[in-house]
């Protein structure tokens, strides 16, 4: 595997891996909380609708000129790694609560025990149904695009489409063998890389899309990648100098809730 | 009708864009200037470094003086 191949792999498995770690959660939620045969029924539903997507983008998007491709898909994926990069600092640095499976995966089995039970067709429990089709639909869109646009600019979609499945099944195996969220991957360092790895290769096709030329070529993502995670690294220590007040420090999501998505 | 196309533009602005639009701003800055530059035959690399270089502590700022 080549250096740009290796890193193709590692930043969409990484990203899959962060977004099924949070997708499994909530269908570990509903099937715990309701009733497994539905969340699961919600789970098939979500992935039959991401492979629509994939199906109906995938074309699409393989038939752009790769000179437009690499300006559109720079453009986006440095707006989705600047979004990424800047939460990872912002926890990093104790500004915002940790992401945290376990308390997310309380949260949502305490309110699926609230809620009505409701029969719609096939579906038993119309609430686990939509609860696991919306983790996996919305968990997963942002995967499809970062595997469709990699996968694109680097001319090997089904590396990342195996990198994608790879992630997947990894921590779908884990989180079903345990029947627990996965509380001990290690989620916020995963989305400071996958924040810096987006970021470096948004900057890098954004701006040849745009008609600049990187000196050394390719080899500039070299040089990219270890300059952005500094960066990020530099901010989050020098963020720690302003962090919040010693008693909303013990416990920095205080007050606010823990996010689901992010 | 209204409040369902609604949620739909709701939700793709909060996926593309996200928590400052700031950042989505700058982007689209940055790819012009690199275009611009690129136009006239100079150097246009430096453009997307030097805006992410400014908008990501910018926007961390932001966000911590909201708190």
């Amino acid at each position: 595997m080549t250096g740009s191949a290796g890193a193709l792999f590692a930043a969409v498995f990484l990203a899959c891996a962060v977004e099924a770690v949070e997708a499994t959660t909530i269908v570990l939620a509903a099937g715990t909380g309701r009733e497994w045969r539905s969340a699961l029924q919600g789970v098939g539903a979500g992935l039959a609708a991401l492979a629509a997507v994939v199906a109906a983008l995938g074309p699409a998007v393989s038939a752009i000129p790769l000179h437009y491709l690499r300006l559109v898909v720079g453009g986006l994926l440095l707006v989705f790694g600047l979004q990424w990069l800047r939460k990872a600092v912002l926890r990093a640095s104790g500004h915002k609560a940790l992401h945290d499976e376990e308390q997310i995966y309380l949260r949502e089995v305490a309110a699926a025990g609230k809620a009505r039970a409701e029969r719609r067709g096939v579906v038993g429990d119309w609430y686990a149904f939509t609860l696991s089709f919306k983790g996996v639909v919305l968990e997963g869109l942002e995967v499809v695009f970062i595997t469709l646009t990699f996968g694109s600019n680097q001319h090997d979609i089904p590396l990342a489409a195996l990198a994608a499945v790879a992630a997947v099944v990894a921590v779908a195996a884990a989180g079903f063998a345990v029947r627990a969220p996965l509380a001990r991957v290690p989620e916020n360092t995963m989305k400071f890389v996958v924040g810096v790895m987006l970021t470096s290769f948004g900057m890098f096709w954004g701006a040849e899309g745009a008609g600049a030329r990187w000196p050394g070529g390719d080899a500039a993502l070299l040089a990219l990648v270890p300059a952005v995670a500094a960066y990020g690294l530099a901010l989050a220590a020098a963020l720690r100098r302003y962090r919040p007040r010693p008693d909303a420090e013990a416990n920095p999501a205080a007050g606010r809730p823990v996010e689901v998505g992010g | 009708m209204m409040s369902r196309l609604r949620s739909f533009g709701e939700f793709w602005y909060d996926f593309v864009v996200g928590d400052d639009w700031r950042v989505a701003a700058a982007v689209i800055a940055a790819l012009i200037v690199t275009w611009a530059v690129s136009t006239s035959g100079a150097a246009a690399w430096w453009a997307a470094p030097a805006a992410v270089a400014v908008i990501l502590p910018y926007s961390l700022w932001r966000s911590i003086a909201r708190r």
